[in-house]
């Protein structure tokens, strides 16, 4: 055991571990001390000052989140000096921040508005010169709003440490520093990958999502006659959306979300789940097909956007490495302007098609160019989890309360294989279920491989054995793990066959477009990732239909319209390709 | 990997001929023995040194040659060149304006005439006019306390100045690089 201390903090005497921070310390005793900057899952910075304590001896104020506790300390969390000394801080923020809380994004979940109320603000006292930045709204995926920025520097921690990409940086000096790409460039001219980690651990609205919602109501209202318009959802949806709603995390909202859909007026409502095992078929296929010595190995699994662009701008010379699957997303999408189509003898071109994605980076993989049938983009606009749950307040759908109903057909199906694919692991678990039954002829053990389960920033490798062969596989999650991995096969230390990377940490459920987790709890929060991700694998055991290719729907595609798993049709449709792609990243 | 061998995808080496072609053979020297070293981020400001003396100044190329082959990701190269003062971001005008802003400068309202200089050429401190006639920058104190406010254009003093002849001024150095670029064209016929 760890030597333990002894320390006072408001009197109050306490016992924590050598190494503890005072900030901690003081969380023991039931004290939240405010702050900002701070991030349990980044590196401590220090600089916004607002977790500043008194203590003893000292006659400056000391940052709570970067100073150990030491023997004998003793702390004041909220004495008149520290309680003027904090709110002065949080006024002077304000002082250079916009003053359009009513018709900002981040109204109701801003940490600095919930700050600025907690500390008792209640008018501003200076009025003066405030830093003006142009907004960079270019971008397929990615807002910056420089004005909204405190400087945190969060944002730049996660595409640093978690990520891996680098990014960001602080830029010039003084008054007119200012976070962004190099050289200021727009967003999507730089390194980003658009995962839209910058946009979830950001306090304020200075990294926002592009907004799609406006032209999917524009869709909505017209002329059913004029505009078929299909509306699709990632597995990793359900699992979060009802936390917008006050939901405790992890409860899954399927049939409520299916509902609020449907009054909302679409006109159909699929599941990407369908395509998800669409993609294990194909992908499987490909697998098998490696392993017959038909293509490079490792295989690497290519549903993530992020994870694409990053391969494609850091790692380009392992393209050929890359499942040329598409995601499940462009899958279903374009099936949707193909196949359902035909069924429906409709001209694609009159169906809009609404993706509803956990992913920021799923709205530029929508609007890259190969992604189009016919030079229209197959997903015609892509909303975020925050952005649907912020639709379905807006329209005035009491949430909580919808009954519960159920897909469309025909493109609604799925087994649990494609339930589990929000989480991480859980692409590598699918394909792996539906390679066994290939490779042996029937479904392996219990179907789960826990091996591959897991949360946050992490990277897990396990061996199965199936028909005679031995499968190394790994899995990571957060690009910085992601490089770990890679740079690992690059030297030849490991010899894998099946890599599946996702490049939000914890996976899609802890994705860039996943709702602010309630102040006080952060993104990639293990608890949080925990919980989404039981739900998805609660969805997926309670299923009797667990394998992709136990689909019935996916063998009635596969009958009726493409053929056989990587057939020249599937080809045509199912699968893309990937180019290298500058600005070189840094790794 | 070794099934990979055979790709196209690499732009690696392409790239890299091309940030190698940007900057001359010494400080690619420094920059190649540096890169062997631990702490290999930590020579980025002696680079940047030693680009912006061979350059005069630091453009977008030099940045990203400079953050490539150190493998510095591109964002902080570009962050620290912007924080410091005495890195160059562009080339410098042939006029360097360097408005005086020591105490009694200041206090004969340097701050007026800086205000109508960054008007008048549309740039900021640090940067230089789209014609590339002039640079501005600030000094503290050039000695001439006398004749405050003062500003220094190339090694010409000018004051007590007021705003409303900054016009004229810069007008009358307009002229001059005006009728060098007549005579040096003369020249070369």
């Amino acid at each position: 055991m760890s030597q333990m201390i002894n320390l006072k903090i408001d009197g109050e005497p306490i016992l924590v571990p050598a190494g503890t921070t005072v900030m901690d310390a003081a969380e023991k005793i039931g004290i939240h001390i405010p702050r900002l900057c701070y991030h349990p899952d980044l590196s401590l910075e220090g600089n916004c000052r607002v977790c500043i304590v008194q203590v003893e001896g000292f006659d400056h104020c000391l940052a709570s989140c970067a100073t150990t506790a030491w023997d004998g300390m003793e702390v004041q969390t909220n004495s008149p000096v520290i309680r003027q000394a904090r709110r002065d801080i949080v006024e002077l923020l304000l002082d250079n921040h916009p003053k359009d809380c009513q018709t900002c994004d981040r109204d109701g979940n801003c940490e600095l508005q919930n700050l600025a109320y907690r500390m008792g603000v209640r008018e501003r006292h200076f009025e003066g010169k405030r830093k003006q930045f142009p907004i960079d709204d270019a971008g397929a995926a990615v807002v910056r709003n420089a004005e909204k920025c405190i400087l945190c520097g969060r944002c730049i921690r996660v595409c640093g440490e978690v990520q891996g990409v680098f990014n960001l940086s602080q830029h010039g000096r003084g008054f007119t520093t200012v976070v962004g790409p190099a050289n200021l460039a727009p967003m999507d001219e730089s390194a980003c990958i658009q995962c839209g980690q910058c946009v979830s651990v950001c306090p304020t609205a200075a990294f926002l999502e592009q907004d799609h919602t406006e032209r999917v109501w524009e869709a909505l209202g017209h002329p059913r006659t004029e505009k078929h318009v299909v509306v699709t959802t990632a597995p990793a949806i359900r699992a979060a959306l009802g936390e917008a709603f006050g939901l405790p995390m992890g409860t899954p909202v399927t049939g409520k979300m299916v509902t609020a859909l449907r009054r909302m007026g679409f006109d159909a409502i699929f599941d990407v789940n369908f395509s998800a095992d669409l993609t294990i078929m194909e992908e499987a296929h490909e697998l098998l097909k490696r392993l017959e010595g038909d293509g490079p190995l490792p295989l690497l699994t290519s549903c993530s956007p992020g994870w694409v662009s990053f391969l494609e701008k850091f790692y380009p010379e392992m393209i050929p490495l890359m499942s040329s699957c598409k995601s499940p997303m462009q899958m279903q999408s374009t099936l949707i302007k193909t196949y359902y189509a035909e069924q429906k003898g409709m001209n694609p071109k009159d169906i809009y098609v609404v993706s509803v994605m956990p992913c920021v980076a799923k709205k530029f993989e929508a609007a890259r160019p190969e992604h189009t049938l016919d030079g229209v983009p197959t997903t015609d606009a892509v909303i975020t989890t925050r952005e649907l749950a912020q639709m379905i307040k807006s329209y005035g759908i009491d949430f909580t309360r919808l009954p519960d109903s159920d897909f469309d057909h025909p493109l609604g199906t799925s087994s649990g294989a494609g339930d589990i694919f929000g989480a991480t692991g859980g692409v590598m678990e699918a394909a792996l279920r539906t390679a066994a039954f290939k490779l042996t002829g029937k479904n392996l053990g219990n179907l789960e491989l826990t091996e591959v389960r897991g949360v946050t920033g992490e990277i897990r490798e396990t061996s199965v054995s199936l028909g005679g062969k031995t499968l190394n596989v790994a899995v990571a999650n957060g690009l910085q793990n992601a490089k770990i991995l890679l740079d690992a096969v690059k030297r030849g230390e490991k010899e894998y066959h099946l890599i599946e990377i996702m490049a939000c940490p914890g996976g899609c459920i802890c994705g860039g477009g996943q709702p602010y987790p309630p102040i006080g709890t952060y993104t990639m929060n293990h608890d949080l990732a925990k919980a989404r991700a039981k739900a998805l694998y609660s969805i997926d055991s309670a299923k009797t239909l667990r394998c992709s290719h136990d689909n019935p729907d996916i063998q009635k595609l596969y009958a009726d319209f493409l053929g056989e798993p990587l057939s020249h049709k599937a080809h045509e449709l199912l699968h893309t390709h990937y180019t290298a792609r500058t600005p070189r990243g840094i790794r | 990997m070794s099934a990979c061998c055979h790709c196209t995808h690499d732009n690696w080496p392409e790239l890299e001929r091309g940030y190698r072609a940007m900057l001359p053979e010494p400080i690619l020297a420094f920059i190649d023995e540096n890169r062997q070293r631990e702490r290999n981020e930590s020579m980025l400001i002696a680079t940047l040194h030693m680009v912006q003396a061979h350059f005069g100044h630091l453009g977008p190329g030099h940045l990203e040659a400079v953050a490539q082959l150190m493998q510095i990701p591109l964002a902080k190269v570009t962050g620290v060149a912007t924080f410091y003062h005495y890195f160059r971001l562009q080339p410098r005008g042939k006029y360097l304006i360097n408005v005086c802003l020591g105490t009694a400068c200041y206090v004969k309202g340097a701050e007026k005439i800086a205000q109508k200089l960054t008007d008048e050429l549309g740039i900021r401190f640090g940067e230089t006019s789209k014609d590339g006639v002039f640079s501005l920058e600030s000094t503290r104190c050039v000695g001439t306390c006398g004749l405050a406010p003062v500003v220094m254009i190339g090694d010409e003093v000018h004051g007590p100045l007021t705003p409303s002849q900054v016009p004229a001024l810069l007008e009358s150095y307009l002229a001059r690089a005006a009728e060098d670029l007549v005579g040096e064209s003369a020249a070369n016929r």
